[in-house]
């Protein structure tokens, strides 16, 4: 059973391994990763994996678009969880 | 006797600092290895060499900076080698022609006589050399070119066979480390030699190439739309049953495609070098990576008409990966044939880009977005991407731009022949 802020810790910890330098601490968790840190597709791509590495969850292509902002992501990753 | 010369990594370099050797006096070296790691303006690169020998002497030391064309490095070649005039020919080139990948230096061998001797294997320049490095008889191919002439395809795929079968004579017991395990071997940890320059040095250095290619190339720009709703209908059945490791993105058909269109319309594959347009056989297809620190650099999937869309992805994200990392390879930096730059992650509905030196040709990527649609006399709303073409007017004309965009439409309706 993970918690929100179990989620929120493995995202920000993947965001991190992806872009080094991205500010994190300063993430606004509504706005789009992909305007935050540049994240391009192959970027975007990586992250998804590992999510599902991470969190042992399968995410269909179908639902990336969920995964857009850290709030959504968390959101739709718990559900997935806990279902 | 060969020299190992300072390389031009991009045609806005002017000079490089030595950051280190991966090889000693006495190593024996191999076409392709790793031999030093090359600090420019832009980024760390590993430089490979590019024939056979030992290394005799070191003439740089680390942390020297040395224009590009100074000799580095005594390289005597073996003497039993019968590629060695052929091999220095292209490392003394090197120094001279800016910003030119070793395809582009060597100086074909001549075409054949329209009637050779019958005992003359017909095949490309690109294939004999392929042959020649992976000591393949051209004589024992089945001929699958133009006019039963062996094409680059056909030596692979005997390369490939050969593999398959397991070697067929021993490895030399000298033998160095292939280049891909050689930085892993003899490197300090990476952040020791790679990693990019400071966003200044690396926007001067993309000012002076871009204004080059506005100073001289005369571009002509051209764009299609594209209804993408075939290709993303079977990227998505495609995707559906793979894991999401090997899933493609949308730009891996597109790359595809676009590979393809060049064997159909080669003459914008290629460069524009001492006034005159010189189209290349092997399609190496640079792709724009931006750097998050700012800037951006074009880098090449190599050979990319011979990778099938698994291979695509696979070389695409290890190639962005290494990008970001700042582990770039010198054949990477500068055998880029085409350049593709792909805006519509960013949302732009179309980008006229501007063509790398001494490159012909750029392709551009906009938005795959949904549009009204009107074909047959109906109207509908489709998926549509807008490509574009930059071309160099000195080496092509609309005529040829016009006829790539037109191929690379008709290849993404057929997403299965890809």
């Amino acid at each position: 059973m993970q918690s929100e802020d179990d989620i929120k810790k493995v995202a920000l910890e993947i965001i991190a391994g992806i872009a080094p330098e991205a500010d994190v601490e300063h993430l606004d968790p509504s706005d789009r990763l992909r305007n935050q840190f540049d994240f391009d597709s192959v970027d975007f791509m990586n992250f998804a994996v590992g999510l599902e590495e991470q969190l042992n969850v399968n995410i269909p292509e179908e639902d990336y678009p969920k995964l857009a902002t850290l709030n959504g992501c968390i959101a739709y990753l718990k559900a997935k969880i806990d279902r | 006797m060969g020299e190992f010369r300072m390389p031009s990594l991009g045609a806005d370099m002017e000079s490089g600092t030595l950051l280190e050797w991966r090889v000693k006096p006495g190593d024996r070296v191999k076409r392709r290895d790793i031999i030093a790691v090359v600090d420019t303006d832009k980024a760390a690169i590993e430089v490979e060499v590019y024939e056979d020998g030992v290394v005799e002497e070191l003439l740089v030391k680390p942390g020297e900076k040395v224009p590009v064309g100074t000799v580095m490095a005594i390289i005597r070649s073996d003497a039993d080698q019968p590629r060695e005039a052929e091999t220095k020919a292209v490392g003394a080139e090197q120094a001279t022609t800016e910003a030119a990948p070793p395809r582009a230096q060597k100086k074909e061998p001549p075409a054949p006589p329209p009637e050779s001797p019958a005992e003359r294997v017909k095949a490309s320049p690109y294939a004999r050399r392929l042959a020649a490095e992976h000591g393949i008889d051209l004589k024992t191919l089945v001929p699958s070119g133009p006019h039963e002439s062996i094409c680059a395809a056909d030596v692979k795929q005997a390369v490939e066979a050969a593999k398959a079968a397991g070697p067929e004579e021993p490895p030399p017991v000298a033998a160095p480390p292939r280049a891909e395990e050689a930085p892993a071997a003899a490197a300090p940890a990476p952040e020791e030699v790679s990693g990019w320059k400071d966003p200044e040095a690396m926007r001067r250095a993309i000012a002076k190439a871009m204004a080059r290619s506005k100073r001289e190339i005369p571009h002509y720009y051209l764009q299609t739309r594209v209804d993408m709703r075939r290709t993303l209908g079977w990227l998505e059945s495609e995707n559906r049953r793979r894991s999401i490791k090997d899933r493609l993105l949308p730009v891996v058909p597109l790359l595809k495609a676009v590979a393809m269109s060049l064997q159909e319309v080669p003459e914008l594959n290629g460069y524009w070098i001492d006034d005159r347009h010189q189209p290349q056989e092997a399609i190496n297809i640079g792709i724009a990576i931006s750097l998050r620190q700012g800037g951006l650099i074009a880098p090449a999937i190599l050979d990319a008409d011979l990778l099938g869309v698994d291979e695509l992805m696979a070389a695409l994200r290890d190639l962005i990966t290494r990008t970001r990392d700042g582990r770039l390879k010198s054949a990477e930096m500068t055998a880029a044939t085409i350049t593709v730059t792909n805006l519509g992650d960013l949302g732009v509905e179309s980008v006229f880009g501007v063509i790398y030196p001494p490159q012909v040709a750029l392709v551009g990527i906009g938005k795959t977005m949904e549009q009204p649609w009107a074909e047959n006399g109906l109207l509908g709303v489709r998926p549509v991407m807008t490509a574009s073409l930059s071309g160099d007017h000195r080496a092509t004309d609309g005529l040829q731009g016009a006829r790539f965009l037109d191929t690379l439409n008709r290849r993404l309706q057929e997403p299965s022949k890809l």
